[in-house]
């Protein structure tokens, strides 16, 4: 254990000392600099940052562990994660770019020709955002507590200080540059255990062709049939097949999380850092390049990890566990209150079934999966040292992307866009320093104090992307008529009914009690899931938005112009805050 | 500005070509053609599974750089600037 300790240690601050460097190498001194990297990123570089930006906690920590559990159901976050980056490709980021601003919301207020619109934009992206930034918060404070054993809130207070030195210090410059060593420590982290679980498994180095593999036992069989048999032996749904509440359902959240990944403000801002139209498209490519690394693995880790714990509870069908003898890593994990057994039967030994009856593992936490994988397949403890730095990492880049998204929106958007345009740019650079350190002083308050709801929101902030600021960008684009009145009535009427179908299901702002018809299956529209409900959304909003166009006639001739210019790839310049 | 126009719907077309074949391999050999295809294996894959867990995303990662190499085919065609 304290060996463990030691290379936790030096794992953790030795990534942080290297952030820290990077992040004095690259500080910002304008404007240009702090919000869009001063438009000097390369391709490549670009899309190492999105992945790091993108690849929150909840893709690092969470993912494979809902896959272990769903099985095939879980396929649509594989989906919905990874093809949203064709629509930004194709639909969004190369036009976005052309027009050549910093913040979605500006884009937005010079396509619609309107303040309002900018403000309904800030309004949804501060929601989307801050939700999001609390889950990286608390995914910090977690992390540091299980690894180096501190309290909970000192740790959250160690991330917030490493966040703040890098995120005010330098802008979007620090902040990339930092994402991209954040992102080689996170895709480390994630497939070197990977590697080592599927060699012992399968003898196959590689996760992706071990998952496909038949098993290193001799016995010839292949492992996801093996994994389908002793699953279906306890009682669960068979692994390959197992449905996540419907094909109607699935098909709905899958299209909700690609087009809330489109629409989501803190990666379509990362568009605006690189040299050009084409740039653009190919920092998608990149990016999903970057992405992938780590989600083909995924599927791997939670089957092979599913595979493992089935294994080590049942070693062969009727030899269960003894729990007097039960390994290190289970009486770990069963002292944080996420793993707990209860001998039904008094007979000392482990029953894991689908029955809620005999099931004596009464709890088992999906989240710890990736954490307690190394220990489950008795890898060394540098591996399980170093999957501890991958997880801040991923945490801490998220968390850093985001706060940038929030202070460039209340710093540029708000305060130089609506209130004080006069403003100069060495104040708004400074306004937008000091809006960080509130946004982070707030996010950190909000992971000491986290509202109940704070699991339910990442669902609502795809939602809130997905009904409300991808069709608005879409249109914007593609419609070359779309006025700004019938683009904000879009908005307005996707984002309330999102917003009302999440709350009268999980309750108003997911307090308990307030539900008006209940979290129940019977009372979903067409069985669609409230998580799904976003796609849902974005349909009210197109109908919506092309209904009020044709009675309120199209967007002046200047606007239409200026789509025209937009679709041409050719004289995109550095972006900039004016023309 | 007629070569703009030409130049759009060029683009327009290879948008709806890769939005057809991005739809395909996820909604529907992932999704809606799951069960059919979950009876021919790829070694211990069934298809199906393997194109929702795995061969949609290399899929998405062909599409996009083969749309980037089209686009700028086009913009060299169109706007030789670019």
């Amino acid at each position: 254990m304290d060996e463990l300790k030691l290379y936790t240690y030096i794992a953790v601050f030795g990534t942080f000392a290297l952030y820290f460097a990077i992040a004095w190498w690259a500080r910002a001194g304008s404007t240009s600099d702090f919000y869009v990297a001063g438009g000097g990123v390369t391709p490549l570089q670009n899309g190492m940052a999105i992945g790091a930006d993108w690849m929150s906690a909840a893709s690092f920590i969470s993912m494979a562990g809902l896959i272990a559990f769903l099985g095939y159901g879980g396929s649509v976050f594989l989906m919905g994660w990874t093809g949203g980056y064709v629509l930004l490709a194709m639909l969004l980021a190369p036009y976005m770019r052309k027009h050549g601003k910093f913040t979605v919301p500006e884009f937005i207020s010079d396509r619609y020709y309107s303040k309002t619109a900018r403000i309904v934009a800030v309004i949804c992206l501060i929601i989307a955002s801050v939700t999001y930034v609390i889950g990286q918060m608390k995914g910090v404070g977690v992390a540091f507590s299980r690894f180096l054993e501190v309290d909970y809130d000192l740790g959250l207070v160690i991330g917030m200080v490493v966040v703040w030195v890098y995120a005010v210090l330098g802008g979007m410059k620090g902040i990339t540059y930092t994402q991209i060593a954040q992102y080689c420590v996170m895709i480390f982290a994630y497939t070197i255990p990977a590697v080592f679980i599927s060699l012992q498994l399968t003898g196959n180095p590689i996760p992706q062709l071990g998952l496909g593999s038949t098993l290193a036992d001799g016995s010839g069989v292949y492992l996801l049939d093996k994994l389908d048999m002793v699953v279906t032996d306890l009682g669960f749904k068979e692994y390959t097949t197992a449905n996540l509440g419907g094909t109607l359902n699935m098909f709905a959240y899958t299209m909700s999380l690609m087009i809330g990944t489109a629409g989501l403000p803190h990666v379509i801002m990362r568009f605006f850092t690189v040299p050009s139209v084409q740039a653009a498209r190919s920092s998608a490519g990149y990016a999903l390049v970057c992405i992938a690394l780590l989600y083909t693995v995924a599927p791997a880790v939670g089957a092979m990890a599913r595979f493992n714990l089935m294994n080590t509870i049942e070693p062969a069908a009727g030899e269960n566990l003894t729990y007097a003898e039960r390994p290190q890593w289970f009486k770990d994990w069963e002292k944080t209150g996420l793993l707990q057994f209860e001998d039904k039967n008094g007979d000392g030994k482990v029953q894991y079934t689908a029955d809620k009856a005999t099931n004596e593992m009464v709890k088992v936490d999906r989240d710890i999966m990736v954490l307690a994988n190394p220990a489950i397949a008795n890898l060394p403890n540098w591996v399980i040292a170093l999957v501890a730095a991958g997880g801040l990492a991923a945490a801490l880049s998220t968390a850093a992307g985001l706060l940038l998204a929030i202070s460039s929106s209340v710093s540029h958007d708000l305060m130089k866009g609506v209130f004080t345009p006069d403003m100069s740019e060495k104040n708004e650079l400074r306004a937008g320093r000091i809006t960080m350190t509130i946004a982070i002083l707030f996010a950190g308050y909000l992971g000491m104090n986290p509202p109940g709801f704070a699991a339910g929101t990442v669902a609502l902030a795809f939602g809130l992307a997905a009904s409300s600021i991808f069709p608005a960008l879409m249109m914007g684009i593609f419609s070359k008529k779309m006025s700004g009145k019938a683009a904000v009535s879009g908005m307005i009427a996707g984002i309330s009914v999102t917003m009302l179908y999440v709350f009268q299901h999980k309750g108003i702002m997911f307090i308990p009690g307030t539900t008006f018809l209940g979290d129940m299956g019977e009372n979903w529209f067409f069985g669609i899931s409230p998580n799904a409900f976003g796609s849902v959304g974005a349909l009210i909003n197109f109908a919506v938005a092309f209904a009020v166009l044709r009675v309120t006639g199209p967007a002046p001739a200047h606007i239409q112009d200026l789509v025209d210019h937009m679709r041409i790839p050719t004289g995109a310049g550095a972006a900039a805050a004016d023309h | 500005m007629e070569d703009n126009t030409s130049y759009w719907q060029e683009n327009i077309r290879l948008i709806f070509i890769c939005l057809a074949i991005w739809f395909a391999v996820s909604f529907g050999l992932g999704l809606l053609l799951v069960e059919p295809l979950n009876a021919i294996r790829l070694g211990g894959y069934k298809l199906g599974f393997w194109f929702a867990q795995q061969g949609s995303i290399y899929s998405f990662l062909g599409l996009i750089f083969w749309y980037g190499a089209k686009m700028n085919k086009l913009d060299k065609k169109y706007h030789s600037e670019g």
